[in-house]
């Protein structure tokens, strides 16, 4: 009898702790989705066919596939895969992977038309109505969802141009692995 | 010599010097070269900006681009002439990438600008001494070009109070700072004097490693009675390294990822504190620099003292460079130097060695063989770290273990390559596992950055949505309410009149049958409650006035009753709708007369549709008659006759106008066209207006 009093006891202390975690520390939002996020280049531009990388990392969060984002690329699909413990898939877009770009206005003949500030999603560009624009290079993430509103396709996505403080080493072949010339040479 | 501890630090190799191939002559002036290119960029931080003009004439020591920003350093015009060009041009860099340079034609003149020499910096203030070094574009030139004012300025954790002298020059073949500090002892010993000045450290201690036996004892005269620490070091590759020189010199070890300074010490190369010297007691900028020309390639292999901007090929050419002799071009030493891809390139200020070696000199390494594990660049690195688990976690691209196993305490020394059996490009694989995670971290930066800008404007976007949806909602509010008042305004008689017009037209009920109901209805009442009453209490009074309530009760039912019989039912509402036959009736004759008309029907048809018509209009009027409704007044209004001309031209007006419109809106209406379609309008406007005033 006292058993059976003590575990209900039990139960109900139990129950009530836990009810009291559930509503105290409710996790807000998607804990998964955020983390999927923080792993998406935030480019916003779109590829993916989602408006912007929160939704897309919802969307994976939700079972979506996880290879298409092209200015993520390999190396974003990596990452996730190695997040959710899926398989790593090639990369699911037209174009395949694209260097970093960034856009530019040529600014004589922006009319000053202001469709491209409302279609930047990282209020990259400054202008006003009737007065020229022009990109933020830092700030541009080369989204490209400014190219196509322009009026008079004024606006062009150049590729980030190599400079000395964005050069890197290559990594060196592993030993052993050596092109077949360098092989020929070696031995 | 008295006798003092020195410590040691882990590992350290012992590479062949070859410091005697360029250490035996006296530093010689470089010859004037005709073109400078002085690259914006000569140190770490950010590139300086340029404040001349192309075509501008500068002269020796004037600054041609300033500090942008706070670790950035200025620079000179290294002699006198004219800026031929400020852009793109050829950088000592190990890519071979073009960098932004200010270019200066030389005049040959090497006409100095006025300099503010100062005697007595002890009557300078420490910001004023500072900003002096500041200005005169020192950045360190032991090798990595750190600006020498941050470095003095910075000090997160409290004073210094050891400074360090570093005159170690540890890598094999460099001996720029050996010959400067045999010749130039006495400046050097001031410029420390400067810095002791500055810093008020407890102690100033040079440290000099013990194959340079002239220049310790240059700088040991120098020095006198100053209570300045001369040390001398065991000969040991990387003893020059900056911690490694601390754990030398102190015993005390700086922290991972720390600087001298989190542990109170502050080092400087022997080279900067000379040119300190030259900018406190001479004003002089730093536009030039001691070089060490040296490898087997070169005829004269020596210490020049070159501008800055000189490109590298004129410098080797002066010590006699055979190119076909020279194997490849390294700029810095043999163990941390990297290869330059041309001769174009300028001498910047952190380049202290030109090294042009033959191919049996320093023969290119044989291709790498796997590792053995054998332990040896464990032994080898002076920063006892792992290099060979460094290089498999390179090798997989693991970032977190290579973090974790502190690879970016590794100063790239090449140690661990140099005693690798193997042969493996060791600090190859560090440098790109180095470029890589900073690149993945930039990009990861730059991601969060536009995730944080993507959120504002999200934001911002929602609220002018939110706020543009309440003044929405506030506007149709105020439009609802002012519709309210004005309804109120208006309908008031509107609404009272159909109330009370309505008995009369629908119960049919007239005013005195009404006053009966009501009366019965009240009656009714009262005989009720009257008898509720004398239920509860009997009384005989109550019971006489229940009879005589009663009583009314009936009379006045029989009144209605006999009211409600005697008024007839009001007007029937089928007298309406024969009105409204009768209507339809009489225009539909009426239309017909006027399609037989229009038609030319012969008379008797006419007649015959006539007669109808009349027939009809007399029905009208019947039911007219019988309804109640007044007879609608008839307004006639009198059209201005129009005659059939008229009516053409004015069609032909409209139509003209019509067409020229169209041809307007249309853009790519040719003009002939539009032309002919404005005389038709003018044409049509003059006929109608000559037939009205016929």
């Amino acid at each position: 009898m006292t058993a059976v009093l003590v575990l209900l006891l039990l139960c109900l202390v139990c129950g009530a702790l836990l009810g009291y975690a559930a509503v105290r520390f409710r996790v807000e939002g998607n804990p998964i989705a955020e983390q999927i996020n923080a792993r998406l280049p935030q480019t916003q531009c779109g590829q993916c066919g989602y408006p912007g990388c929160k939704p897309y990392a919802e969307a994976i969060a939700a079972g979506d596939k996880i290879n298409k984002c092209p200015p993520g690329g390999e190396a974003t699909i990596q990452a996730l895969a190695e997040l959710l413990d899926l398989e790593p898939e090639p990369l699911d877009a037209a174009g395949g992977e694209k260097p970093p770009m960034v856009a530019r206005i040529r600014e004589a003949e922006c009319i000053g038309c202001t469709k491209c500030l409302q279609a930047c999603p990282v209020d990259a560009i400054v202008g006003a109505a009737k007065q020229m624009h022009t990109v933020i290079a830092a700030e541009c993430t080369g989204c490209d969802l400014c190219v196509e509103p322009c009026p008079v396709d004024c606006i062009d996505m150049i590729p980030l141009a190599g400079s000395l403080q964005h050069w890197k080493w290559d990594l060196p072949l592993a030993p052993g692995r050596l092109i077949a010339s360098d092989r020929e040479r070696a031995a | 010599m008295s006798e003092v501890k020195l410590w040691d630090f882990h590992g350290g190799i012992h590479p062949p010097e070859r410091k005697a191939l360029s250490n035996r002559t006296p530093i010689q002036p470089a010859p004037l070269p005709a073109r400078l290119i002085l690259p914006l960029g000569q140190h770490i931080g950010a590139p300086a900006r340029p404040i001349v003009a192309v075509g501008e004439r500068v002269l020796k020591g004037q600054p041609i681009a300033a500090a942008s920003g706070q670790v950035s350093v200025p620079l000179h015009a290294p002699t006198s002439g004219t800026v031929s060009f400020i852009g793109s041009q050829p950088y000592p860099h190990v890519s071979g990438m073009l960098a932004p340079a200010i270019v200066i034609d030389s005049d040959g003149l090497d006409a100095w600008a006025p300099l503010a020499p100062c005697a007595d910096y002890r009557g300078l203030a420490p910001e004023v001494l500072l900003e002096k070094i500041r200005q005169a574009g020192i950045s360190g030139l032991g090798g990595a070009g750190f600006p020498t004012a941050v470095k003095l300025a910075a000090r997160p954790q409290g004073k210094i109070h050891t400074l360090i002298i570093n005159g170690a020059e540890c890598e094999p073949y460099i001996t720029a700072d050996d010959r400067l500090m045999r010749e130039r002892a006495a400046e050097l010993i001031v410029g420390i004097e400067i810095l002791a000045w500055l810093l008020q450290p407890e102690q100033v201690l040079i440290g000099i490693e013990d194959n340079k036996p002239e220049a310790i004892a240059a700088v040991r005269t120098a020095i006198g009675e100053r209570p300045f620490g001369l040390r001398v070091l065991p000969t040991k590759y990387p003893s020059g390294g900056e911690k490694q020189l601390v754990e030398l010199l102190t015993g005390q070890q700086v922290p991972s990822g720390g600087l001298p300074t989190d542990v109170g010490m502050l080092c400087q190369n022997v080279g900067t504190c000379v040119a300190i010297h030259d900018a406190v007691l001479q004003g002089r900028p730093l536009i030039s620099r001691i070089v060490t020309l040296t490898g087997e390639a070169l005829a004269r292999p020596m210490n020049v003292e070159a501008l800055l901007g000189t490109p590298v090929g004129e410098l080797l050419t002066f010590a006699g460079l055979d190119e076909a002799r020279m194997d490849r071009l390294i700029i810095g030493g043999p163990m941390m130097g990297f290869t330059l891809p041309s001769l174009e390139a300028p001498l910047i200020k952190t380049g202290n060695c030109l090294l042009a070696p033959t191919r049996s000199e320093l023969p290119p390494p044989p291709p790498p063989l796997p590792c053995i594990r054998c332990g040896a660049c464990a032994d080898a690195c002076p920063a006892s770290l792992l290099p060979q688990q460094l290089h498999f976690f390179a090798l997989g691209q693991e970032h977190e273990q290579l973090r974790a196993h502190n690879l970016f305490d590794c100063i790239e020394c090449g140690a661990c390559a140099y005693v690798c059996p193997s042969s493996l490009p060791l600090v190859q694989y560090y440098r790109a596992a180095k470029a890589e995670i900073r690149e993945l971290e930039q990009k990861q930066h730059k991601a969060e950055h536009s995730r944080r800008r993507f959120e504002l404007r999200q934001e911002r976007l929602r609220k002018a949505e939110e706020q543009k949806e309440a003044e929405r909602q506030a506007r149709a509010e105020q439009a609802a309410q002012a519709k309210a008042v004005q309804a109120e305004s208006f309908a008031l008689p509107d609404r009272t009149a159909p109330l009370a017009a309505q008995p009369s037209q629908t119960a049919g009920l007239s005013e005195q049958q009404k006053k009966l109901k009501i009366e019965a209805s009240m009656a009714q009442v009262a005989l009720k409650k009257a008898e509720k009453q004398l239920a509860a209490h009997a009384t005989p009074e109550l019971e006489a006035q229940v009879t005589e309530l009663r009583a009314v009760v009936e009379a006045a039912k029989k009144a209605l009753e006999a009211a409600t019989a005697a008024a007839p039912p009001a007007a029937p509402a089928s007298n309406d709708a024969a009105l409204k036959k009768a209507k339809i009736e009489l225009a539909m004759k009426r239309s017909e007369l006027k399609k037989a008309e229009k038609a030319g029907a012969d008379d008797a048809e006419l007649t015959r549709l006539r007669e109808a018509l009349a027939g009809a209009e007399r029905a009208l009027h019947a039911a007219e008659d019988a309804s109640d409704k007044p007879a609608p007044q008839l307004i006639r209004t009198d059209k201005r006759p129009v005659d059939e001309k008229l009516r053409t031209l004015k069609t032909e007006l409209a139509f003209a106008r019509a067409d020229l419109r169209k041809l307007e809106r249309d853009e790519a209406a040719d003009p002939p066209a539009l032309e002919s379609a404005r005389t038709r309008l003018a044409a049509a406007e003059r006929q109608l207006a000559e037939h009205q005033s016929e």
